[in-house]
C-alpha cells in the first residue's frame, strides 16, 4: 500500500472553497435553466470567492507559525493568506463587475466556473513550496485566463487577446519550467528551501536557472521587457477580466518571486536584487513613456500596469524585511485601483458600445459623477497622489530602495511618477475639463443603464483606495507579519 | 483645536458635495463654514500664548510607526498668521465664487473648502510626510479648479502648473525620503539639522516652483490669466506662501549650512525675480498680468527676507508673506470685478472707471497705495525690514531692493490710472456699476486687516518668534 501523506485540509480550504465552487458553476452550466444561469453560477462563484476569503482571514489568524503542509509542496503562513485575502478581494469584485457585461452569454456558466478556477490557481500558486506545485498552479490558472479571454466568440479582439496570450503566456511557462529543470540540475533539489541549503553560489548552471525563473515570473507580473503581452491582451480580453488580471496575476507572480527569490536564493541575492532593480528601471521607462501616447483608456492602464510592476519590483528588489512590507501594503491599494479603474471603463463601454478613448470620456465625470470622481481618485492614487493608498505605497517603496542604498532608484521613480502624472491626469482632465459635446458619438441606450452592482464594486475600490491612506498602521501589521513568514 | 481647524473645511467640503443641495443653500453653507473657519481661528489667535511662543496646540497621533511617521499637528506664532491669512483670504474668496454664481456650484465650494483644509494642513503640519501630504493634497483642488473653471487656454495652463509644481514635489519627496530615513523620523519638531546639500537643493526646489522664484516661473502667467479670479487670488496670495513657508519652516531651519551655502544664488535669483517681475509688471498689457508679475517680484523680495536669515529679514518676511497674501488676494478680486463690467482685462481698453464708482475708486486706490508701500502703509514696514536684513549680506542687496520699491510705485500706479484714470475705455460703459454691497462686503475685510496692520506691524513682527529673536528662533529650529 502506498503511504499517504498527512493532508493539513483547512490549509488548502480556500482552494478548495473555489475548485468546489468551480465544479457546481460547471454542474449549474448545462443543468440550470437558462434564464437563470447567469444568476446561479455568479452567485456560486462570488459565493465561492467569499469563502475562500473567510478561510484566509482565518487562516492568516491561525498560522503565526508558517509552516509547510502535504510533504511541505505547500505552505500554510501569513504571506500566502494575505496574497489569497488579496486574490478573493479581487475575485469578488470581478465577479460583481462581470455581472452586467453586454456579451454573448451561452457560455456564461463556464465563464464564472473559470473565474473561480483561475482564483484557485492563483492562491495556490502563492503557497508553492517547491517548483513542481510552482508550475502547475501557474499553469493552473494561466490556462483559466486563456480561456477567459476568448470565452466571447463573437470579439474579435478578445479572440486575439486570447491567442497573443496563450502563445506569449506558453513561452513564458516553457522558460520558467527550463529555468526549474536547471536549477534542479544544479542543486538536486526542487523545493526552496531545499535548493537553498544546496548553497551552490555563483554556479554557471544555477544563475542561468535563476535568470530564467526570474524571466518567466516577470511574464506574469508583466514587467519590461517581458511585457509585450500585456497591451494587446488588456486591451482585447473584456475588461471585468482585466481587471481581475491585473490586479490578481500581477499580486501573484510579485508574491511568489519574492518568495522564491529570497527562500530558494538567498546565496544569490547579490545577482537578483541588482537583476530586478533593473527590470525594475526597464518596466518604469517602458510602461511610463509608452502610456504617455496612448489613445485608448485600457492600453494606458495596460501600460500603466507595467510601470507599477517596476515600483513593486523595486520594492522587492531592496531584498530586505522593509521591501516585502513595502510590496504587501502597495498591492492593496493597488489592487483596488486596479479594479475599479477597469470597472469604471467598463461602465462606460457599456454605455457607449465601443471601445473607451481619452477621446469619448469628454464629460464623463459630469454626468456620472460617482464613477468620474472614483476614476478621478484611482489615477490621483497611480500616481502616487496623497489621500490614496498609492501615496503611502509609493513613499514605502522608496524608502526601501533608500535603505537598501538605492538612492538613484529613488531618483528613477520620482522622474516615472512625474512622467505619469501626464497621463493620468490626461484622463481626468478627459473627463472633467472637456465638454461632453465636444464628443461626436452618441450614446447606444437613452439614459446610462443603471448598474448598481457595478457601482457598489467601484465605491467598494474607493473605500479601500481612500482607507488605506489612513488606515495604514493595521495594513502594515498585517504586511509586516505576511513578510515574517520569509527568512529575513 | 488645530485639528479643527484643519478638519472643519474638509467636513464641510464633503458635506457639500454629498448632500443634494441647491445652488443658494450650498453656498449658504459653503460661507457659513468659511466663517466659522475663520471664528476657529480667531479663537486660536486669541488663546496663544505669544509670550510663551514655540509649539502650542500640538497634537499627535501615530500614523505608521515602522518608518516614524505620525500626524503632529501645531501652530508656531507666524503660522498663526499665515494661517489667519488662508482662512480669511479663502473665506472671501468663497464668498466671491458664490456671489459671481459659478457653474456646477457644489463642486467648485467643496473644491476651495478642500483647498482650505489643505493649505491650513501645510501651515501646521509638524510631521514631514504630513506636511509633503498636505502640500500635494493643495495640487487636486487646485487642478480642477483652474482646469474646469478657467478661461479659454485653461486646459494648456494647468498642463503647465501641474508638471512644473510635481516637478518641484516629487524631487521633495525623494528629499524627505532621503532625509527622513537617515534621520529616523520625519518629526519636523524632533528631526534633527541635515548638511546635506543634495537633500536641501530638493526642498529648495519645490518651494523654488512653488513660490515661484525666477527662473522656474514658466508656469505663472498662464495659470494667474486663465484661472477664475477668485482662485488666481488664493493662487498667488496663499499657496505661494505655502512656499514661503517652507523656505522659513524646513529649507533654512533644517539645513543651516547649506542655507549658507547656497545664499548667494538664492538671493541672486529673488533679486533678479524682484527686478524681473517688476519691469514684467510694467509692462504687462492686462490687469492680472500686471498682479502675476508683482506676485513673481513680491514673492523674490520674501525668499531675499528669509534667506539673510536675521532678526530684520525674518520678521519683515513673515510680515511681507501676509501683506502680499492679504494685497494679491484683495487685487485679483478686485480685478475680477473690473473684468465682470468691462468683460476685459486689457488695459488699453479700460480707463475712467473712477468716474461715478467712487466705492471702486476708493478701494482699488488705497489697496494700489498699498501695495506700492508707501510710508506708513503695512507693506513699507515689511519692505524696509526685509531691506534691513538683507543689507548685512552686501549693501548692493538692498539698492537692487529699492530699486524694485520704485519699479512697485510705477508699476501700481499705471495699473491704478489705467482703470480709474485717463479718458473713458472703449470697453468701459456707463452701465458698469460700482461695487455692489456684496462685492464691498468682500474686499474690506481684507483692507481693513491691511489697514490694521499699518497701524500697527508690530502685531505680526513682534509676534511670530520666540521672543521675538527669530534669528535664535531658526537656529534652535523652533524648538
Amino acid at each position: 500500500m502506498i503511504p499517504t501523506p498527512h493532508i493539513d485540509w483547512f490549509a488548502l480550504a480556500p482552494v478548495n472553497s473555489l475548485l468546489a465552487a468551480t465544479g457546481l458553476a460547471l454542474l449549474c452550466a448545462v443543468l440550470a435553466p437558462a434564464r437563470s444561469r447567469k444568476a446561479v453560477t455568479a452567485t456560486l462563484c462570488g459565493l465561492g470567492y467569499a469563502t475562500a476569503l473567510g478561510f484566509a482571514v482565518a487562516l492568516y489568524v491561525k498560522s503565526a507559525h508558517g509552516h509547510g503542509v502535504v510533504v511541505d509542496a505547500f505552505r500554510r503562513d501569513r504571506l500566502a493568506e494575505l496574497t489569497a485575502i488579496i486574490v478573493a478581494g479581487s475575485g469578488i469584485l470581478a465577479t460583481v463587475v462581470s455581472y452586467r457585461e453586454r456579451w454573448r452569454e451561452d457560455h456564461i456558466g463556464e465563464y464564472y466556473a473559470l473565474l473561480a478556477a483561475a482564483g484557485a490557481g492563483m492562491i495556490f500558486f502563492v503557497g508553492a513550496n517547491n517548483l513542481l506545485t510552482l508550475f502547475l498552479a501557474l499553469e493552473w490558472f494561466s490556462i483559466s485566463l486563456y480561456i477567459l479571454c476568448a470565452i466571447d466568440r463573437d470579439r474579435l479582439s478578445g479572440l486575439e487577446a486570447a491567442l497573443k496570450y496563450l502563445i506569449i503566456g506558453g513561452f513564458g511557462s516553457a522558460v520558467l519550467l527550463f529555468g526549474s529543470a536547471l536549477v534542479y540540475g544544479a542543486t538536486g533539489a526542487i523545493d526552496f528551501p531545499g535548493i537553498a541549503a544546496a548553497g551552490h553560489e555563483h554556479d554557471a548552471l544555477l544563475l542561468f536557472g535563476l535568470a530564467m525563473i526570474i524571466a518567466g515570473l516577470a511574464f506574469k507580473a508583466s514587467a519590461a521587457p517581458f511585457h509585450m503581452w500585456t497591451p494587446d491582451v488588456y486591451e482585447g480580453a473584456p475588461t471585468p477580466l482585466t481587471a481581475f488580471m491585473a490586479a490578481a496575476t500581477k499580486t501573484v507572480a510579485l508574491v511568489v518571486m519574492l518568495r522564491i527569490l529570497v527562500t530558494a536564493f538567498p546565496g544569490d541575492a547579490y545577482v537578483w536584487t541588482r537583476a530586478l532593480a533593473v527590470i525594475a528601471v526597464f518596466s518604469l521607462v517602458i510602461g511610463n513613456l509608452a502610456a504617455l501616447v496612448q489613445k485608448g483608456v485600457k492600453r494606458m492602464l495596460a501600460y500603466s500596469s507595467i510601470s507599477h510592476a517596476g515600483f513593486m519590483l523595486i520594492a522587492v528588489a531592496s531584498s530586505s524585511s522593509l521591501g516585502a512590507r513595502a510590496l504587501l501594503y502597495y498591492l492593496i491599494p493597488y489592487a483596488a485601483m486596479s479594479i475599479g479603474s477597469f470597472a469604471v471603463v467598463a461602465a462606460r463601454e457599456r454605455e457607449l458600445g465601443v471601445p473607451v478613448t481619452f477621446a469619448n470620456m469628454a464629460g464623463f465625470g459630469w454626468e456620472r459623477p460617482l464613477l468620474g470622481i472614483s476614476m478621478w481618485t484611482f489615477m490621483l492614487g497611480f500616481a502616487g497622489f496623497p489621500l490614496t493608498g498609492g501615496f503611502v505605497g509609493k513613499f514605502y517603496v522608496f524608502a526601501a530602495a533608500y535603505r537598501h542604498g538605492w538612492t538613484w532608484l529613488v531618483i528613477v521613480g520620482v522622474l516615472a511618477t512625474l512622467v505619469s502624472l501626464y497621463y493620468y491626469l490626461g484622463l481626468v482632465r478627459a473627463m472633467f475639463m472637456r465638454r461632453t459635446e465636444d464628443l461626436q458619438l452618441a450614446p447606444i441606450g437613452g439614459s446610462p443603464p443603471r448598474d448598481a452592482l457595478l457601482q457598489t464594486a467601484v465605491v467598494a475600490c474607493l473605500v479601500v483606495t481612500v482607507g488605506s491612506f489612513f488606515a495604514v498602521q493595521p495594513l502594515i501589521d498585517l504586511a509586516k507579519h505576511a513578510a515574517s513568514s520569509l527568512p529575513f | 483645536m488645530t485639528t479643527a481647524l484643519i478638519v472643519l473645511p474638509l467636513a464641510a467640503a464633503l458635506v457639500i458635495w454629498v448632500l443634494p443641495l441647491n445652488d443658494v443653500s450650498a453656498g449658504a453653507l459653503a460661507l457659513l463654514a468659511a466663517l466659522a473657519e475663520v471664528g476657529v481661528w480667531i479663537q486660536l489667535a486669541a488663546r496663544y500664548d505669544f509670550g510663551q511662543g514655540g509649539l502650542q496646540f500640538a497634537q499627535q497621533r501615530n500614523w505608521f510607526s515602522d518608518l516614524h511617521v505620525s500626524y503632529h499637528v501645531g501652530v508656531y506664532g507666524f503660522s498663526v498668521w499665515l494661517t489667519g491669512l488662508t482662512v480669511i483670504a479663502m473665506a472671501a474668496a468663497i464668498a466671491y465664487g458664490f456671489w459671481a454664481g459659478r457653474d456646477r456650484l457644489r463642486a467648485y465650494l467643496g473644491l476651495m473648502l478642500f483647498l482650505t483644509g489643505a493649505v491650513v494642513g501645510v501651515f501646521t503640519a509638524q510631521d514631514l510626510l504630513l506636511f509633503y501630504a498636505f502640500f500635494e493634497a493643495m495640487m487636486i483642488p487646485l487642478y480642477v479648479l483652474v482646469g474646469v473653471w478657467g478661461g479659454p487656454g485653461r486646459l494648456g495652463a494647468t498642463l503647465k502648473f501641474v508638471l512644473f509644481t510635481m516637478a518641484g514635489s516629487l524631487l521633495m519627496l525623494a528629499s524627505i525620503v532621503v532625509y527622513g530615513l537617515s534621520q529616523n523620523t520625519f518629526d519636523l519638531v524632533k528631526i534633527g539639522q541635515s548638511s546635506s546639500n543634495w537633500v536641501f537643493l530638493g526642498f529648495v526646489a519645490a518651494f523654488a516652483i512653488k513660490a515661484p522664484l525666477f527662473p522656474l516661473h514658466g508656469w505663472l502667467p498662464d495659470a494667474y490669466r486663465e484661472s477664475s479670479p477668485e482662485v488666481a487670488a488664493i493662487l498667488s496670495g496663499v499657496v505661494s506662501k505655502a512656499a514661503a513657508y517652507g523656505f522659513l519652516r524646513i529649507a533654512i531651519t533644517k539645513f543651516p549650512e547649506p542655507a549658507q551655502h547656497y545664499r548667494a544664488p538664492i538671493l541672486a535669483l529673488a533679486a533678479i525675480g524682484l527686478i524681473y517681475g517688476s519691469l514684467l509688471a510694467f509692462r504687462a498689457p492686462d490687469i492680472r498680468g500686471v498682479i502675476a508679475y508683482s506676485s513673481l517680484a513680491q514673492m523674490g523680495l520674501i525668499t531675499m527676507g528669509i534667506f539673510s536669515i536675521n532678526d530684520l529679514g525674518l520678521d519683515g518676511s513673515v510680515l511681507q508673506m501676509v501683506n502680499h497674501g492679504l494685497v494679491s488676494t484683495t487685487l485679483f478680486l478686485l480685478a475680477g470685478m473690473v473684468e465682470r463690467r468691462t468683460l476685459t482685462g486689457e488695459l488699453s481698453r479700460l480707463g475712467g472707471m473712477a468716474r461715478g464708482r467712487p466705492a471702486l475708486a476708493t478701494v482699488l486706490l488705497t489697496t494700489g497705495v498699498i501695495a506700492l508701500a508707501v510710508p506708513l502703509s503695512s507693506a513699507f514696514a515689511g519692505e524696509f525690514l526685509i531691506l534691513a536684513g538683507v543689507f548685512r549680506h552686501g549693501w548692493a542687496w538692498s539698492v537692487v531692493g529699492a530699486v524694485a520699491i520704485v519699479l512697485a510705485a510705477a508699476y501700481v500706479l499705471r495699473l491704478v490710472s489705467a482703470i480709474l484714470h485717463r479718458d473713458v475705455g472703449p470697453a468701459v460703459s456707463d452701465a458698469a456699476l460700482d461695487l455692489r454691497p456684496a462685492e464691498l462686503g468682500v474686499v474690506l475685510p481684507m483692507l481693513a486687516c491691511l489697514l490694521a496692520l499699518s497701524a500697527w506691524p508690530a502685531a505680526i513682527t513682534q509676534h511670530s518668534f520666540r521672543g521675538d529673536r527669530p534669528q535664535a528662533d531658526v537656529a534652535q529650529g523652533f524648538k
